[in-house]
């Protein structure tokens, strides 16, 4: 079964995130390699992506004549995907250890992270046999 | 099946026949130098040799020789450390020499073999998802990239997936030979549920949209058939294999030309495939006559009731429910439960059925499954309990991972939702 692990944040982390120290910022995208490896290693990986910052993200919607209508004024308290991975793993409890290992990247120090991911099942095709 | 030589190979495309000697090879190979893992990489070299040469270059007279001659060179280069262009150079002059002069057929075992490599790469210390693709690899002489295509998983995850595996029988030390008399009756369920997984993953991933898959469910049967063969007698093979045909049989009339699921009850049963079917009734029967009645047997059965009704109306449902009688009384599996609910509202009515489920309620493993609700929602439905149907076809629809079926399921609540309002009887 097909899990995502979809990694949300609010500008304000992004603008921490730019903050950060030389060292902070090595240790986490090194953490981040070892992390998809380990995923390939495992077997489970299937897909990761990191999405643009969110200060240049448009809302589009489909005017009248069917012309795109952009808006891109958020307020701050919205949450923006900043990242995912999609996995194929043999229970959700193996989805939900795999994102915990996510979560626990290291932020400033060197401290885990801690942040939320939203874990979500990718619908498949038919349903099993059931037998 | 006879062991392929030269005068019957050549009809044969060149796929079909290097799936078919992939695990004879292997195990003479295997026999050869003990080391599973190597052997096994070594010999999905050979088949991808194969693959792109004897297309242009033609088949060899013994397919078979030469792919084991390649392996065994294969083997050898590894364990010499060669360089890399002297490995190239030997093999061509290998293969030069192999296509001028074939070698005598390797008189092994190689029927015994595929078995060995069964029980191997169904060996209950691997995970399930390592099993089947090391089993498609090794036996079903696949190659990663189609393995992987067929999972929709990148072809690295899926190569990981199979070193794992060989780790894991290196690491348990699962000598290659056949089980023993003590543990084979494990060994064999294990085997047999790693088939019935390959069919399942075949049976869920969608047709039409990717052409280019190696079809799951046809590898699946094609093993069953060869593990039919090299253990005629015993019946639950035999019974595997019939419920894989009496169950792929109705593939055409699983979907609508839109891609939308159709149940049961409202196929176009013309698009059954009717030798399939005799297929497999002919085999159940034969099985059950042998007096060793198992689940795959009774599932079977239970597929074969479904296909020999002419129309929905005509199934024999008391038939059915009995067989889901015996079923449960076989193994505590609450999605037989679930289904035996089905066919006692199908016998006495719907109020029967929900009482069942009442009862299921308080099984943790499935009373939050979308099956479950979609049960409870027909069965409402069949007692005139229209709302109550609407709320668990919609609560079904939230909870199922497959698309077609949320689909199929919000069609139901919305046609449900639609109809006027029930005048008081």
């Amino acid at each position: 079964m097909k899990y995502i692990l979809m990694m949300n944040a609010r500008k304000e982390d992004w603008e921490a995130y730019a903050k950060w120290s030389k060292e902070d910022l090595q240790r986490n995208s090194a953490f981040m390699r070892s992390f998809s490896k380990e995923l390939l290693d495992s077997g489970v990986f299937v897909a990761t992506e990191g999405l643009g910052w969110p200060h240049e993200a448009r809302m589009v919607r489909a005017g009248n004549d069917g012309e795109p209508v952009t808006d891109g004024i958020f307020p701050e308290s919205k949450e923006f995907l900043a990242g995912y991975w999609i996995i194929d793993v043999e229970s959700p409890e193996q989805a939900y250890r795999v994102a915990a290992r996510a979560s626990a990247a290291p932020g400033p120090g060197g401290t885990p992270g801690n942040m939320p991911i939203e874990v979500r099942q990718v619908l498949g095709g038919f349903a099993d046999l059931g037998l | 099946m006879e062991p392929t030589v030269a005068k019957e190979s050549s009809g044969v495309p060149i796929e079909h026949l290097l799936r078919e000697l992939a695990p004879q090879v292997l195990g003479a190979v295997v026999r050869r130098f003990r080391d599973f893992a190597a052997a096994e990489d070594a010999v999905q070299e050979a088949l991808l040799a194969a693959a792109t040469q004897w297309p242009q270059q033609g088949r060899p007279a013994n397919p078979r020789a030469w792919l084991t001659q390649v392996a065994l060179r294969r083997m050898t280069d590894q364990i010499r450390s060669e360089s890399a262009r002297r490995r190239r150079e030997d093999e061509a002059a290998l293969i030069a020499s192999l296509s001028a002069d074939p070698p005598a057929p390797d008189p092994a075992p190689e029927e015994d073999d595929t078995l060995v490599l069964l029980f191997m790469c169904c060996h209950p210390a691997l995970t399930p998802a390592s099993a089947i693709a090391l089993t498609l690899r090794a036996v079903g002489g696949l190659t990663t990239a189609e393995i992987a295509k067929a999972f929709l998983v990148p072809e690295a995850t899926l190569a990981q997936r199979i070193s794992r595996a060989k780790q894991s029988i290196r690491d348990s030390g699962i000598p290659f030979e056949l089980p023993t008399p003590h543990e084979r009756a494990e060994r064999l369920r294990s085997v047999l549920h790693v088939l019935y997984l390959i069919f399942n993953e075949g049976y869920t991933t969608s047709a039409g949209s990717e052409l280019q898959r190696v079809e799951l469910s046809q590898e699946a049967i094609r093993l069953a058939r060869i593990l039919c063969r090299l253990l005629p007698h015993d019946p639950e093979i035999a019974g595997l294999l019939a419920l894989l045909l009496l169950t792929d049989a109705r593939r055409l009339a699983r979907t609508n030309a839109g891609g939308d699921l159709v149940p049961l009850d409202r196929q176009d049963r013309s698009l059954w495939d009717r030798k399939q079917i005799a297929e497999g009734i002919a085999l159940l029967s034969a099985a059950l006559q042998k007096g060793s009645v198992g689940p795959y047997q009774l599932q079977a059965a239970i597929a074969a009731v479904h296909d020999e009704a002419a129309g929905a109306q005509d199934t024999d449902w008391p038939q059915i429910l009995a067989l889901y009688d015996l079923l449960q009384r076989m193994a505590d599996n609450p999605v037989v439960s679930l289904n035996r609910a089905v066919a006692a509202a199908m016998v006495h009515g719907p109020a029967k059925g929900l009482e069942l489920l009442d009862a299921l309620s308080a099984d943790s493993r499935i009373a939050g499954h979308h099956r479950f609700h979609a049960v409870r929602a027909h069965l409402l439905e069949m007692a005139g309990e229209r709302e109550g149907a609407v709320h668990h076809y919609r609560a079904a629809a939230a909870k199922t991972a497959s698309r077609p079926e949320r689909d199929y399921l919000l069609m139901q609540a919305a046609r449900l939702a639609s109809q006027p309002p029930q005048l008081p009887e």
